[in-house]
């Protein structure tokens, strides 16, 4: 197996016992990245040479001091909404074609402490909005499983690129399953932390009440090693949590005896490929084997959470994306007649289709008349819904359901009716809304060999929980650091 | 309830962007379709519930007034299209 094959954890029993160098670890990844990025086109912008020179100045480092950080010269990606200080941050947007921030995402400072390695930039739908990564202005990214798939959104590079073996981990960011819908689609572990325990200063904002950063891993215990390194409370972000900090890997390895596992029919309706239910049912007898409680429960308003999310996302990205304006920083149309002219130019140009259908939607929303029947309205339910997840939470420990509805589908399947992609989201969205923690791990593959995730939600701050419980199956099936048949493709 | 050109013109404009014509089109069916799907919250009643802007108690964090390091003049010009004198600059807006 080549290194760029292994989990974090593997590579740090091999560097601890100094088999390997930090270089060569690099080495390996960037050897991948040149061997199957024109396949996958996972990235929007490599930093490859300064990886390996920072990966020299590690082994230097790592010579003279006795212990290291587990996340210490390990190559990693960020998605490119996330500002990186002397290195372009794009959304993958022509608004931000030329943007270089002047200052760092707090995410970014804190692996920079940690000592990792930087590889580069990934692509995402334009500014986290869509759901197959398609939406990206630059280019379209590829599921490593099929390459005529998508990889699912909006974090889908970051997802290909771990799944892909072009980074040992990576970071998303999540608004309505922008890291779980494509963990799954791709193969990979995918967390989506609750609102506030990672702080989202120097996230470019899309809902703000939403978005929150998380990791894609190849496996669980690497997903508790990156959690590690990324939460913890940040002045500069007001929603910051301010708690002590914990180590996920401590509790990871307790099992599932005694637990309770809730499973609710919202989460099995119409709409559900067939090989994906077969693939939860097994996984739920898996869990039973193991000793935990399977429980019934059941959801009253779940059926109203896709239309309050897009009512609430859209409101909250309007506002938020009326900063891109052509003065300050980012594109600016090259013709206009005056000021407001200006604006209107520089953002039907700098914007692509969706990101525009988006900021139309939630300006109506808010817009006067309409706030009460649209905004309003949806911030009521999400009121409904919360609760509703706080009385499913007083049955059960955690709730088990699927990632999506379906496996990835094909490139330009959805493209041309968005209510078809957003139903992609269906599973994913109440989480958001309700703040809560979420992860996705793989659990099969279905009769394409296209890869099946399960999703495991638990109350606020319920990370140890969800780990524990992912660990716990993935260590029953061996379904961990699973390769994608990548190379057999043309 | 169906979404009109005019609805969609009006709009566009509170946006500030702009669509050609076979846009607006595109806009009043697909936009259209979404906000007939968030119609269905109206049969909910949540006369009696209260909005939730936040899913944490979140409350205004205050700190002392006290100056910290900033971006310099400098760097917060050097994304800036236009620039001049230490300023960004804009399109005349006044005659």
């Amino acid at each position: 197996m080549e290194l760029s094959q292994k989990t974090i954890h593997e590579i740090n029993d091999l560097l601890e016992k100094k088999e390997v160098t930090v270089t060569e670890v690099t080495q390996s990844v960037v050897d991948r990245i040149a061997a199957v990025e024109n396949k996958t086109a996972a990235y929007l912008n490599l930093q490859t040479e300064e990886a390996l020179r920072a990966a020299g100045v590690i082994d230097e480092k790592l010579g003279e001091q006795k212990k290291r950080t587990p996340l210490e010269g390990i190559p990693y990606a960020l998605k490119d909404n996330m500002c990186t200080q002397g290195i372009l941050t794009t959304c993958a947007s022509k608004m931000l074609y030329n943007f270089n921030p002047p200052y760092n995402a707090h995410v970014y400072d804190r692996l920079i402490e940690e000592g990792g390695i930087l590889l580069g930039k990934t692509n995402m739908d334009e500014f986290a909005m869509g759901s197959s990564t398609e939406n990206s202005a630059y280019k379209i990214t590829h599921n490593p499983w099929d390459l005529n798939k998508v990889p699912g959104g909006s974090s889908g590079g970051s997802a290909v690129a771990v799944a892909a073996d072009t980074a040992f981990y990576t970071l998303g960011s999540d608004t309505g399953g922008s890291i779980r819908q494509p963990a799954s689609f791709c193969g990979v572990v995918g967390m989506k932390p609750t609102y506030g325990l990672v702080s989202r200063y120097g996230l470019v904002a899309f809902a703000s009440s939403l978005d929150q950063i998380g990791p894609f891993t190849k496996d669980v215990e690497d997903c508790a090693l990156v959690l590690n390194a990324i939460i913890g409370h940040d002045p500069k972000d007001s929603t910051s949590l301010n708690l002590e900090k914990k180590d996920y890997t401590q509790t990871l390895k307790q099992g599932v005896k005694g637990m309770k596992i809730g499973v609710a029919q919202a989460f099995f309706g119409e709409g559900l490929q067939p090989e994906v239910r077969k693939s939860l049912e097994d996984a739920i007898a898996v869990y039973k084997a193991m000793g935990a409680e399977i429980v019934d429960v059941s959801f009253q308003y779940l059926d109203y959470a896709l239309s309050a999310y897009y009512m609430i996302s859209s409101a909250e990205a309007s506002s938020n994306l009326a900063r891109y304006d052509g003065i300050r920083y980012g594109y600016r149309a090259e013709e206009y007649d005056g000021l407001v002219d200006l604006y209107k130019k520089t953002r039907s140009q700098g914007f692509g289709e969706e990101v525009k259908r988006r900021i139309m939607l939630g300006t109506y929303a808010l817009s006067s008349g309409y706030y009460d029947a649209y905004y309003k309205k949806a911030m009521q339910v999400r009121t409904l819904i919360k609760d509703d997840f706080n009385q499913v939470f007083d049955g059960c420990d955690v709730l088990l359901t699927p990632t999506a509805p379906t496996t990835a589908f094909g490139i330009g399947e959805k493209t041309s009716n968005p209510l078809e992609m957003y139903l992609t989201d269906i599973y994913t969205v109440p989480v958001n809304i309700a703040g809560i923690p979420g992860i996705s791990i793989p659990c099969g593959l279905d009769n394409n060999g296209m890869p099946i995730g399960m999703q495991l939600l638990g109350p606020i701050l319920s990370e140890e929980t969800l780990l524990k419980v992912a660990w716990a199956f993935e260590n029953e099936k061996g379904l961990k650091n699973l390769k994608a048949p990548l190379e057999t493709e043309v | 309830m169906s979404l009109t050109r005019e609805d969609v013109t009006y709009v566009a404009n509170l946006a500030r962007l702009e669509f050609s014509p076979d846009e607006v089109t595109a806009l009043v069916d697909k936009m259209g379709a979404v906000l007939d799907y968030a119609q269905t919250l109206s049969e909910l009643d949540t006369s009696a519930v209260k909005a939730t802007e936040h899913v944490l108690a979140v409350q205004n964090v205050f700190r002392e007034d006290v100056p910290k390091p900033c971006l310099t003049n400098e760097q917060a010009l050097a994304n800036a299209p236009e620039s001049e004198a230490g300023c960004f600059k804009v399109p005349r807006v006044m005659e």
